[in-house]
């Protein structure tokens, strides 16, 4: 009788999981594995077109890539999307968190909607907008920065601004979600300790360094792995607002794979570049993970 | 002025609020201006005239109409096929014990780190070879594959007692019965959290039906305004108002379920 | 299986997926670009006879990716408006039927590089529709003052002449503009002074032979000499602005830019521009046949009505219609006359220059190796290497790119 019950509910399991395991697999793990396959082959145009056109060769693709300059212009501004935009969002949705969280904040639900809305928006719809922001004549970002006394910059027609640009950009757009898990982490602060600190004199940077900081480190990694993958991952925002450019100043490994795949449709080619990619991602995590282990966060 | 210290955070975040939502209001803004009135300078923050212009040209002269269909179905058939799968694979990793559950799950939490772009190309020529290109199949796929809904789901599957799954069993109820009786109507802030979850990003999706769909009548509205977007860059006022009519719905559907879906994050978050 | 409510609903669900492939109705579906779809509609109209059409209209810069995305997933239409750059490529994947014999003799009369063009290897594979090539614009009344009617037809005068032509518009100023991240001028000097660009069959890159290089050395001393700005095409705002303010007195551009100019130019400016054809080593310059061409594709579920249309579409009053609307060159000589296109000396002169047009190879790795060229190009302008070493690190690049063309090529004999 108790066997029976076992049995049944080990098959009710797999029942369950069977229909989300299977499209995992045949839409997910199958072409992950594939990708590397491919990344082996020269599918191109002519392959697609008939499959007797296609060949193994090995690392091939591999060398051509790493001999290839827009590929490391690619590698180098993803690198710089990572640098600057990681720190960048993890203090803007910290700071924002911190300033949801405060005990005086008065109508709190407002501003997390407010703070949370351009999360919710479209990417391709908002990427026009801000397009049209940082237009630089017509652009309220260059008509605010006046008032300041600073001129007009092109910020989408300058190579060395665009990046920039598109930086902040990015960070408007996702600051919101990484304020709310910061938000939740801030939560679970022990209240007492914070109180004990303030009665002790210490003062709101000093609660906030020696306190709540310690206790939020986990989630701190935690936001940081995710927009460093985040940053990684970055293809709308240049296929938008520059294409790449200007002067390829602006395609991400994304871009670069994109453009590799679907306008030259070097698929092995591509396919190289999107392992490289995992393999970045992987690497720039177990090196967080490492340090945040080192420094007794985790 | 002790009023301004006491509401200092406040007037602060009011001010922080402004310039996030800034933007979004000028966007709305902007698509009721007349063409052409946006590009001078200063730059209008109102319009002088308003009009609606813009939306009748993106209904009338470019369809937009056929592509806010298309996102709608697109959208509303992966959250409905995406719980589907998610929610029994959920409950049955939290609170089914089979072979191979533990370990099953430990290789789907890895598989996160994998960026989902790496099969992008094979799976373009799988779904190829499965005659799915083109066709609102083949951009419904990725969401049948969501391994974080699985991940939410069972975080909050956990949390359900046992022993009422137990003494279900007890009085003999099947294991699919006491999912669709017991546990499912304990389910319901997750499930919206993961419903609004799988209908934004399906919404708001470009780079996969960029790829997939060829065929301009099946565009969803994100591939549609990126494809306007790059022959009318000129068209300030016609662009803010396709932006407008892509936002509109999901920021709507935000802010009505806001509160359930922040609460559901902020609860998976914690146990994450 | 106890058929519950869900599994319903997801039958339910499953019906739209499965039709999801496009409606397709018995009208004949075209896909075509910019300013030609629009018109299409219109033009159509003026036909006698014409099949029932169902358009769709691609952006310009989407369209050679739908062609290729489309052609994958098997959703190709019937017929349509291709780039004739386009056509090696799409032949050599099998994605277009080869032009029916009856119809070939719609080229005689056409500008012989255009048709060239359109023939790969020997076979018609596509009709040209419209024809379009660059030539200079140039800023008649500088010219004028530094003591010259028109532009001369030798480099070696040319170039003296816009030097000239650069102190007549003052300090600051250049005489031609040449953004340097565009391939086109670079290979309208080269095709003027003969260079085949690739070897016979199209297997490797022939940039090191001397056509090359000279045009390449001619290219650079233009930068050298301060007579271009070493800019890319992002970093001149306004091209009409600077036009007329004499930044430069030559704008190498298309069809397209006559309407800009009448547009876009103040009323005063109007009768202070020109065309004339490029220069050349030895007289008038070649240069690229660009334009469009319609292409029946592998699918057509009717390729005979198809063609039908394509006939239509190319008798001489047709072109001329499509003339009127849209400003398009037609490739048929005998309509120019019929059109005024000979008597306007703006537009005479892109007939002068068509007739001097050359085609370029015909290989569909062609767009990727000219825009490794203009990388390497681009290096040698600003000095960052030589003559010498670009053209041979140029081959490298091409021959690299060619090396499946090759593979195929040498399994084939």
């Amino acid at each position: 009788m108790r066997e029976a019950a076992v049995r049944a509910e080990a098959r009710a399991g797999w029942a369950m999981t069977a229909p989300a395991l299977i499209a995992i697999g045949l839409f997910f793990v199958f072409p992950a594995l594939a990708s590397l396959v491919l990344s082996f082959t020269d599918f191109d145009i002519y392959a697609l077109a008939n499959l007797d056109n296609l060949r193994f060769i090995g690392f091939d693709n591999y060398s051509r890539l790493l001999t290839n300059p827009l590929f490391w212009q690619a590698m180098r501004n993803t690198l710089w999307f990572v640098v600057l935009g990681v720190p960048l969002i993890v203090i803007l949705s910290l700071g924002a968190a911190l300033l949801v969280h405060a005990k005086t904040l008065k109508w709190r639900p407002l501003w997390r909607v407010l703070l949370f809305a351009p999360f919710v928006t479209t990417l391709v719809a908002t990427a026009v907008v801000w397009n049209y922001l940082l237009h630089t004549r017509y652009g309220l970002i260059n008509y605010g920065l006046g008032f300041f006394g600073i001129a007009p910059v092109d910020w989408l027609g300058n190579p060395s601004t665009a990046l920039p640009a598109i930086l902040l950009f990015v960070a408007w757009k996702s600051f919101g979600y990484n304020m709310i898990i910061f938000l939740a982490a801030l939560q679970t602060v022990n209240q007492d300790l914070t109180d004990a600190a303030r009665v002790d004199g210490a003062g709101a940077w000093m609660r906030f360094r020696h306190v709540t900081l310690p206790a939020i480190a986990p989630t701190v990694l935690l936001v940081g792995i995710l927009t460093v993958a985040g940053m990684f991952q970055l293809f709308a925002e240049p296929y938008v607002m520059t294409q790449g450019g200007p002067a390829k100043s602006t395609v991400t490994v994304l871009y670069f794979m994109f453009e590799e795949g679907f306008k030259w449709w070097n698929l092995g080619s591509g396919a190289a570049v999107a392992f490289i990619l995992f393999l970045c991602i992987f690497a720039t995590t177990l090196v967080q993970m490492k340090l945040a282990r080192r420094s007794g966060a985790i | 002025m002790a009023w301004l210290q006491r509401n200092a955070l406040t007037f602060l975040a009011a001010i922080i609020a402004l310039l996030v939502v800034a933007p979004l209001v000028w966007m709305v803004s902007v698509s009721f201006m007349a063409p052409g009135a946006a590009a001078q300078f200063p730059p209008p923050l109102w319009p002088d005239d308003p009009t609606l212009e813009n939306y009748t040209t993106l209904f009338g002269t470019y369809g937009i109409g056929r592509y806010f269909l298309n996102s709608v179905l697109v959208s509303c058939l992966a959250t409905a096929l995406a719980l589907l799968f998610t929610v029994p694979a959920g409950y049955a990793f939290a609170k089914l014990r089979f072979s191979g559950r533990d370990a099953v799950f430990q290789a789907l939490v890895a598989a996160l780190v994998v960026p989902g772009q790496i099969g992008m190309l094979p799976l373009f020529l799988e779904l190829k070879a499965m005659g799915l290109v083109n066709s609102y199949a083949g951009a419904l796929v990725p969401w049948l594959a969501g391994i974080f809904g699985i991940f939410l789901v069972r975080q909050f599957c956990l949390s359900i007692p046992t022993e009422m799954l137990e003494a279900a069993r007890v009085d003999g109820a099947g294991e699919t019965m006491i999912l669709r009786k017991i546990v499912l109507p304990t389910l319901h802030p997750i499930l919206v959290t993961l419903a609004l979850f799988v209908f934004l990003g399906s919404w708001n999706d470009f780079m996969w039906p960029l790829i997939i769909l060829a065929d301009q009548d099946l565009y969803t509205l994100p591939v549609a305004l990126a494809a306007l977007a790059r022959e009318h860059v000129q068209d300030n006022e016609l662009m803010m108002a396709g932006s407008v009519v892509t936002v509109l719905p999901v920021l709507l559907l935000f802010l009505v379920l806001q509160r359930q879906y922040l609460e559901g994050l902020l609860a998976g978050s914690v146990k994450g | 299986m106890r058929f519950s409510r869900r599994t319903v609903v997801t039958g339910l669900a499953a019906v739209p997926l499965a039709s999801a492939c496009s409606t397709r109705s018995d009208s004949l579906e075209f896909w075509a670009m910019g300013a030609e779809a629009e018109n299409l509609p219109a033009l159509l109209a003026s036909i006698a006879g014409a099949p029932k059409v169902s358009i769709q209209p691609l952006p310009w810069s989407a369209a050679h990716e739908k062609l290729l995305t489309s052609f994958a997933g098997n959703s190709l239409p019937d017929m349509g408006q291709v780039g004739n750059s386009w056509i090696s490529e799409l032949t050599a994947i099998g994605a277009i039927l080869p032009v029916p014999a009856a119809l070939s003799s719609i080229t005689t009369g056409q500008f012989p590089a255009v048709v060239d063009t359109n023939r790969i290897e020997g076979r018609l594979m596509a009709l040209p529709w419209y024809v379009d090539t660059r030539l200079q614009y140039y800023r008649r009344d500088l010219f004028e003052r530094a003591g010259f009617a028109a532009p001369p037809q030798r480099w070696d005068a040319w170039k003296a002449a816009l030097h000239m032509v650069k102190a007549a518009a003052g300090p600051g100023n250049y005489a031609i503009l040449l953004p340097i991240n565009e391939f086109e001028h670079l290979i309208g000097m080269a095709l003027s002074a003969g260079a085949s660009l690739l070897n016979q069959s199209g297997t490797r890159g022939a940039f090191s032979a001397p056509e090359f290089r000279q045009a390449l050395a001619f290219y650079k001393s233009l930068y050298d000499e301060r007579l271009a700005p070493l800019a890319s095409s992002t970093q001149i705002s306004n091209v009409w602005n600077e036009f007329a303010r004499g930044y430069f007195a030559v704008y190498p551009s298309g069809p397209w830019t006559i309407g800009d100019m009448k547009s876009r130019l103040p009323p005063e400016m109007q009768d202070k521009w020109a065309t004339a054809p490029f220069p050349g080593p030895r007289g008038t310059g070649a240069s690229t046949p660009g334009g469009s061409s319609l292409v029946v594709y592998r699918n057509a579920r009717e390729p005979a009505a198809a063609w039908a249309l394509v006939a239509k579409l190319l008798a001489p009053s047709t072109q001329q219609s499509l003339q009127q609307l849209t400003g398009d060159l037609p490739p048929t000589r005998a309509v120019w006359g019929a059109t005024g296109l000979n008597a306007d000396p703006i537009t005479a002169a892109f007939g002068v220059q068509l007739d001097h047009a050359r085609s370029l190879p015909k290989v569909p790795e062609w767009e990727r190796i000219v825009s490794e060229m203009q990388g390497v190009a681009e290096q040698v302008a600003r000095g960052m290497t030589t003559i010498d070493r670009g053209v041979r690190e140029i081959d490298r690049r091409a021959d690299r790119l060619l090396e499946k063309r090759r593979w195929m090529l040498e399994r084939r004999a």
